[in-house]
């Protein structure tokens, strides 16, 4: 595995299903009365935050916690260049206090690049601007996993295990090969859609982008997918779909109408999660908009993997930490 | 620096790459060019298996004084111009105060005067303050000391159809030409590269090629309509081309440039989010470079200008979407001309001369520059030596800048000597 996590792209097909199995591992801990591994004692994760993200940050502080890991949080509201501050003197400022790994959430894509080339630590990128945001991809392959019993700890799966027919390869790995997955929404502005569409790939499903046209960069026909317009034809042929969020700002700048056409035409009511093959889950990354891209009672329905998909985070993170930092570690 | 160079002959140097002869300067006029000249008393330049080509001029080249006096000054950037071989170079409007006043642009021709590196010409604003609402006082500039025929609000589009038929229109009084940077601006708001497949994948936001090409299809329909000239800046994309080329065929006056680094580099760079790679208009794809090296062949793009960009290191060591758009070019720009256009037989000598001489110097109105190399002619040349390959090392550079995307790179040719008015602005690759 390479040294920095900034782009699913990083990780290879078996990269990614070593952080799912050991994710796996380390989930099973959350069940113990003690939650802590010392794994990362005396190693620093800075928590670098300049996007509010309450979600993701806490998410990464718990996983670094129940490492044992000292865990600083560095957050800056606005842009370092508002604060008068630039990137490379926080990096440096990052260098001085030793950190170890750096997760860094950013507007800007690209800013991990930018920090990797100027820290000694790993990187992980916790979202950067319409670029990527990996460890949200590893998170949702990780609940499409255990909900459709493919895990490397299958026994503790829930849900219901999909049949696989013997053609499919790989299909005995824990990987989501023949899955079909419907990503829904703003696409051009999604870190989520990107990661998603690159490690879901790797893993195997199939994936297919639905989304109004001026929601799509010009060339997704170049990425590993399908794109359509049409929700409706898109969901009896789903096993997963993932609503995205729809920005605020996307609302006054013209991608759409009006927000009840985008609902109207693209927003997961109860009707239309009714076309789902019975076995079909529904995801969303948060935060929702209940009753824009996704109606409440779906939100709430058993269908819904969405509080899941929370839990499941703090296991992945401290899947990728671990693996980032912990072999390293004891060479060191 | 006057013309006090005193008599110079420059021994069996290779006229436009051709055969090799000998060129005797004096008074800071060629005297003659033929085979065995000698003068007594003069200096001998020792230019066997060297390339003689008129003075570059570059239509181009943001100095940035006044104002920006830590990214470049008068001087620093003429003595890059020199050392890139350029015996005149445009200097662009966008300074801050604007060069938009017959006092502005008199100042900065002064500096020039007496910088001595290359001769500086001011470009005049289109627009009081680049503020796209109403025209500058293009006469007045015109009429000025540095005798302003280009105006151009470069780093802004003149976006405003009829401010822009205006300006066209007005300068056909004293023969000036409007230089446009075409981008349209509702298109590209907040761009940061080239609107493609690349740009989708990091998740960029791009700037689309259609937001160039719409302009210059109005602007092409305005010069013609009114009668008048009309120069695009930095051409950057295959559908400009062909817009040109269709204009061109009509017999309407347009002419254009394209810029090194778009005859070189792609998009594609733009995956390191190094913002050495940022630029505007930005890097675009193969098949964009494939036909503006083919319009630069054919005469379709006139002429190639650096578009020289120097920016603090500050402005470019950051986060991409903050970082400053530009690159430095001038001090490479004849070598990405010769890997891009000679090595791949697309031009020869002649040929550059013609696109970095002659061509630019004609738009400019500039009178002195841009050859041909003949007898009585001011002697304004550059010697440059085709055969050393080897990278390109910004360190040794003299801009004040370091933002060049070619640091590292490997690219042929040295320039070895310039001449501006008889008298060596650069000797054995140094500043003289």
């Amino acid at each position: 595995m390479k040294r920095h996590l900034i782009s699913a792209a990083d990780l290879t097909r078996d990269d990614a299903l070593l952080i799912l199995d050991t994710a796996d591992e380390l989930a099973r801990m959350a069940d113990r009365p003690i939650k802590k591994l010392p794994t990362l004692r005396g190693r620093t994760v800075v928590n670098l935050f300049y996007e509010d993200s309450t979600r993701t940050r806490i998410s990464f502080e718990a996983a670094a916690k129940r490492l044992s890991a000292d865990v600083i949080n560095f957050s800056v509201k606005g842009s370092s260049v508002a604060k008068g501050e630039s990137l490379k003197d926080t990096a440096q400022t990052l260098e001085a206090m030793g950190a170890d790994a750096v997760v860094i959430r950013h507007g800007a894509s690209g800013t991990p690049h930018r920090l990797a080339s100027w820290v000694r630590g790993s990187v992980i990128n916790a979202g950067d601007g319409a670029h990527e945001h990996p460890t949200q991809a590893l998170l949702d392959a990780f609940t499409i996993r255990r909900r459709f019993g493919r895990g490397g700890g299958a026994t503790a799966a829930a849900g219901r295990r999909r049949e696989v027919g013997s053609g499919v390869p790989g299909a005995g790995d824990g990987a989501l090969d023949g899955l079909r997955v419907t990503i829904v929404g703003d696409v051009l502005h999604s870190r989520v859609a990107r990661s998603n569409v690159l490690l879901l790939h790797t893993l195997g499903a199939d994936v297919t982008l639905v989304a109004p046209p001026t929601l799509l960069p010009i060339a997704v026909d170049t990425w590993p997918c399908t794109v359509g317009y049409d929700l409706n034809a898109a969901l009896p042929k789903s096993d997963v779909v993932m609503m995205l969020r729809v920005q605020q700002e996307r609302m006054n700048a013209a991608y759409f109408p009006s927000v009840r056409e985008y609902s109207r035409r693209y927003g997961l009511d109860v009707a239309r999660m009714g076309q789902l093959p019975e076995h079909a889950i529904v995801m969303h990354p948060g935060p929702m908009n209940r009753g824009v891209e996704i109606a409440a009672e779906v939100a709430d329905s058993p269908r819904s993997t969405i509080v899941e998909q929370v839990a499941n985070g703090v296991s992945v993170r401290m899947a990728v930490l671990y693996l980032l930092l912990g072999g390293a570690g004891a060479e060191k | 620096m006057s013309g006090s160079g005193g008599n110079w002959v420059i021994k069996g140097a290779r006229l436009l790459g051709g055969d090799p002869a000998d060129i005797l300067i004096r008074g800071g006029m060629v005297e003659a060019i033929g085979p065995g000249l000698g003068e007594p008393g003069a200096q001998v330049l020792d230019a066997n298996g060297l390339i003689a080509l008129p003075g570059l001029v570059d239509l181009h080249t943001h100095l940035r004084e006044p104002g920006r006096e830590d990214a470049e000054t008068v001087e620093t950037g003429t003595r890059a111009a020199a050392l890139g071989g350029f015996t005149a170079v445009h200097a662009m409007a966008n300074t801050d105060p604007v060069a938009d006043t017959a006092g502005v642009v008199e100042q900065i021709w002064r500096l020039g005067r007496q910088a001595g590196h290359c001769d500086v010409q001011p470009i005049g604003a289109v627009t009081a303050g680049l503020g796209g609402t109403r025209l500058a006082e293009l006469g007045a500039m015109a009429d000025s000391a540095a005798r302003v025929r280009v105006f151009s609000d470069d780093g802004r589009c003149v976006s405003d159809a009829v401010l822009m038929r205006r300006a066209l229109e007005y300068v056909k009084a004293f023969d000036g030409v409007i230089a446009q940077h075409a981008q349209e601006p509702r298109l590209t708001e907040g761009a940061q590269m080239n609107e493609g497949e690349a740009s989708g994948r990091l998740g960029l936001t791009g700037w689309p090629a259609v937001a160039e090409e719409a302009v210059i299809a109005r602007d092409c329909l305005l010069a013609a309509h009114v009668g008048s000239s009309l120069h695009v800046c930095h051409v950057s994309t295959a559908g400009s081309v062909e817009i040109i080329r269709w204009a061109k065929g009509k017999g309407w006056q347009v002419t254009a440039e394209v810029t090194p680094h778009h005859l070189l580099l792609t998009d594609d760079l733009a995956a390191s989010y190094d913002p050495v790679y940022k630029v505007n208009p930005p890097l675009r794809t193969r098949a964009d470079v494939a036909a503006l090296r083919q319009g630069l062949a054919d005469g379709t793009i006139d002429c190639v200008a650096t578009d020289h960009a120097p920016h603090p290191l500050e402005d470019k060591e950051t986060e991409w979407n903050t970082a400053a758009f530009g690159m430095t070019g001038l001090e490479t720009a004849l070598r990405v001309v010769h890997e891009a256009m000679v090595e791949t037989g697309l031009l020869d000598w002649a040929g550059v001369a013609d696109r970095m001489s002659a061509r630019p110097a004609a738009i400019g109105r500039l009178v002195g520059h841009g050859g041909p190399l003949a007898a009585s002619t001011p002697a304004n040349l550059t010697l440059y030596d085709p055969r050393p390959r080897e990278a390109v090392d910004p360190r040794a550079h003299a801009s004040r800048s370091r933002n060049t995307p070619f640091a590292g790179m490997v690219l042929p040719g040295k320039v070895v000597a310039t001449f501006l008015r008889g008298s060596p602005t650069v000797l054995d690759g140094k500043l003289a």
